[in-house]
């Protein structure tokens, strides 16, 4: 019949194929990293310690991941039930985010072993690094909790249920004073090079630049995936889940064309305090406008357009344009404009190893996120269950 | 909730605490930090280096580094500029002034800083800012972060990325444990021209000054790293301004430890505040639900008492209507029998009559 043969898929997708690919080619390069070195592997140099295995797996990682709190504390916190369908989805993201940003640290530091050794060993608390660790390790602790009943209902565990349930509210007010911290101290690492960062993006604002622009991130980053899912998953969302999707999309919209305005305004005070305004007619100025303008004043101003027409194409194609806007920021910040001075053959471009294992590590995250979401009550609620 | 708020702020209060308490609270005010008193140092005079690469073959010994591709007596490695290396601690390189008939030699090295940047930047404190003044490194300890190569505004530290296993930093110790030994820096001892003087860091300081006022026109008018980001234990002398020998005269006297110190110091605030805020906004939420819920009660309460009382009145006004036209009709119906019976009586009289 008809109708059967529509369920019989394909043996290998396209997709399936390349997802193949990616993950033999990062398993390889795995390998030789961990045998041969960082040396073999990344076009790092004393120059340049941190690439892109820092700048995108770290910091735009730990950016995008900020939906997790967002969402929770938009609906524990502040009351906002109607968004209730997204939360489940934006904890798992966050949790899947923040493990990934741990596990691409592995290849990052030079003696992985080592990495409990400032909890552990010996502690040096004069570091935002120690901070940066101590809250990126203890939120992601966090996040696995507040992730455990979706396991727990499809496991059927009642009882452990209901205890983590109970914890929500004092979860969730965790999450977000671990996320400010950790958030605006990614930002704050830059504070001791002001000598190598350049002046338009080193600013003694920068642990609230990167605060902010988190928030902007975890609401955008809601839409976009919400988006995807929608695509992908549709059915497996129940009815609640379809129905507040409107709302959210609506909602998370208007929030995130708020916090742009925001943020564009803080931007232009701290261009104006430090009075760099000269510095906008060199290329690196053309660059700033470009991110100033076209990923933080545009984003805004389309998703206002979207909100007030009830556009919800618009915003999720806008939640997109402002995705893309952070994760740019923490490139220009972690490397394009960073060692600005140094002449252009002693400055840093990744080595293809280092674009594989990244999309290797972004790849795992989509496969999980397939995995438990096709398995877990993540997009509908367990009927056995009720909301909570 | 079954966690108790008490135990809820007792994890807060030590996350806080922890944050705070490692390092001794420093009372606000006038304090600055001037460095260790009788610090070691070293002074470079570029006017006096003439470029012979002897002192790069020095610490190579002192510090058994791997023997270098191009032996040290050739000098046409000068002809490119050159930066320290895992298995370099120091170079010479050689810059053309303005101004000047003959080339000028820098030397560069860890510059040992009196608040080192490298030493506040590292999570295990795997620098220590000895009691001679130089800043040395423990391998045993290091994670491999490398966030001490960022944060150094010298570009000094270095690392060994060819190492899969047991890659370090590497830096110039100041020859610390020569200097513990009383044995000059193996550079210094190296130098043929006296262009590196070895001594107490104040005294260092009160001799630049000295070749300063005694030769101005041989100098300029600035001993580098008195004051740069917030003082170094080397100083440096030059014919000419220190960016012309690629050192940067922008760093600021700033020292690395003051640059963080603001956003560690917010730390326990929004530890301690961020739960005030967040479970006020959440109590005044329940409160506003709970507010609202009450008025929709009353409201609803309201409703039905208002319909309830009509539907009385209603009920009761029929039944008045009802009783008053019950007699009404008995009323017209006695008196139709009334009307009737009259009637009947007329006819019978008139028939009788008839």
């Amino acid at each position: 019949m008809s109708h059967d043969a529509a369920h019989i898929k394909p043996v290998m997708s396209p997709m399936t194929v390349i997802a193949g690919i990616i993950l033999i080619v990062g398993l390889f390069v795995t390998a030789l990293r961990f045998t041969a070195g960082l040396g073999a592997t990344t076009n790092l140099s004393d120059y340049t310690p941190w690439g892109l295995w820092i700048g995108f797996d770290l910091l735009v990682g730990v950016a995008l991941a900020a939906g997790g709190f967002v969402t929770s504390a938009a609906v524990y916190i502040f009351g906002m039930k109607r968004f209730h369908s997204a939360v489940r989805p934006a904890i798992l993201t966050g949790f899947l985010g923040y493990a990934l940003v741990v596990f691409a640290l592995h290849y990052d530091v030079g003696r992985p072993w080592r990495l409990p050794y400032p909890f552990l060993v010996q502690s040096g608390t004069t570091s935002i690094l120690f901070e940066v660790g101590a809250c990126v390790a203890l939120y992601l602790t966090v996040l696995f909790i507040e992730f455990t009943p979706a396991p727990l209902e499809w496991l059927g565990f009642k009882k452990a249920r209901s205890i983590v349930v109970k914890l929500t509210l004092a979860l969730t007010i965790l999450g977000v004073i671990l996320s400010t911290l950790h958030q605006s101290s990614l930002g704050a690492l830059f504070l001791i090079a002001p000598s190598k960062l350049h002046p338009l993006w080193y600013s003694s604002y920068i642990p609230i630049y990167f605060f902010v622009s988190a928030i902007i991130a975890g609401l955008s980053m809601v839409i976009f995936e919400g988006t995807l899912t929608h695509k992908h998953f549709a059915d497996k969302m129940d009815e609640a889940h379809l129905k507040e999707k409107e709302d959210v999309v609506l909602g998370f919209g208007k929030a995130a064309s708020f916090v742009l305005a925001g943020y564009f305004v803080i931007k232009v005070i701290g261009i104006a305090v430090d009075n760099e305004w000269g510095y906008l007619a060199t290329g690196y100025g053309a660059w700033y406008l470009v991110e100033l303008l076209g990923f933080i004043a545009l984003p805004c101003f389309l998703y206002a357009v979207g909100v007030r027409e009830k556009n919800l194409n618009l915003i999720q194609w806008t939640s997109g344009i402002a995705v893309l806007g952070i994760a740019i920021n923490r490139l220009n910040i972690s490397l394009i404009a960073f060692n600005y001075h140094l002449p252009a053959a002693d400055r840093y471009f990744p080595h293809w190893m280092e674009f594989a294992i990244s999309i290797f590590i972004v790849t795992i995250g989509v496969l999980v996120f397939r995995f438990v979401v096709t398995r877990m009550p993540v997009l509908y609620e367990h009927p056995d269950y009720e909301a909570h | 909730m079954s966690i108790s708020r008490r135990k809820f702020l007792g994890w807060i209060g030590a996350a806080g605490a922890s944050a705070t308490l490692a390092k001794p609270a420093r009372a606000a005010g006038g304090k600055h930090f001037e460095g260790y008193p009788d610090t070691d140092g070293v002074l470079f005079d570029v006017v006096k280096c003439i470029g012979c690469r002897r002192c790069e073959a020095g610490c190579n010994k002192v510090n058994d580094l791997p023997e270098p591709e191009v032996p040290f007596d050739d000098l046409t490695v000068l002809e490119e500029k050159r930066r320290t290396h895992a298995d370099t601690y120091t170079i010479v390189n050689k810059y053309e002034a303005a101004r000047q008939k003959s080339p000028l030699y820098r030397k560069v090295q860890c510059n040992h800083c009196l608040e080192p940047a490298c030493a506040s930047a590292c999570f295990v404190r795997a620098f220590t800012k000895t009691e001679t003044g130089a800043v040395i490194y423990d391998a045993s300890v290091c994670v491999g972060c490398r966030y001490c190569m960022i944060a150094c505004p010298f570009e000094i530290p270095t690392y060994e990325y060819d190492k899969a296993f047991t890659p370090r930093i590497m830096k110039c110790t100041m020859c610390y444990p020569r200097i513990k030994e009383g044995l000059l820096p193996g550079c210094v001892e190296a130098c043929p021209t006296e262009a590196l003087t070895f001594g107490k860091r104040k005294d260092l300081v009160k001799l630049a000054r000295e070749r300063i006022y005694r030769h101005p026109e041989r100098y300029e008018d600035h001993i580098y790293g008195e004051n740069e980001m917030g003082g170094t234990n080397w100083l440096y002398l030059s014919p000419v301004p220190f960016s012309e020998i690629g050192m940067r005269e922008d760093l600021g006297t700033t020292s690395a430890p003051e640059l963080t110190a603001g956003a560690l110091g917010a730390v326990p605030m929004v530890v301690g505040l961020w739960p005030v805020l967040l479970t006020g906004i959440y109590a005044m939420n329940k409160r506003k639900e709970k507010i609202a819920r009450q008025e929709r009660e009353a409201a609803v309460a309201s409703a039905v008492s208002e319909t309830e009382a009509n539907a009385r009145e209603n009920l009761d006004k029929a039944l008045e209507k009802a009783e008053t036209d019950k007699e009404k009709a008995v009323e017209t119906a006695v008196k139709k029998a009334l009307e009737d019976a009259a009637k009947e009586a007329e006819k019978k009289e008139s028939e009788e009559d008839s």
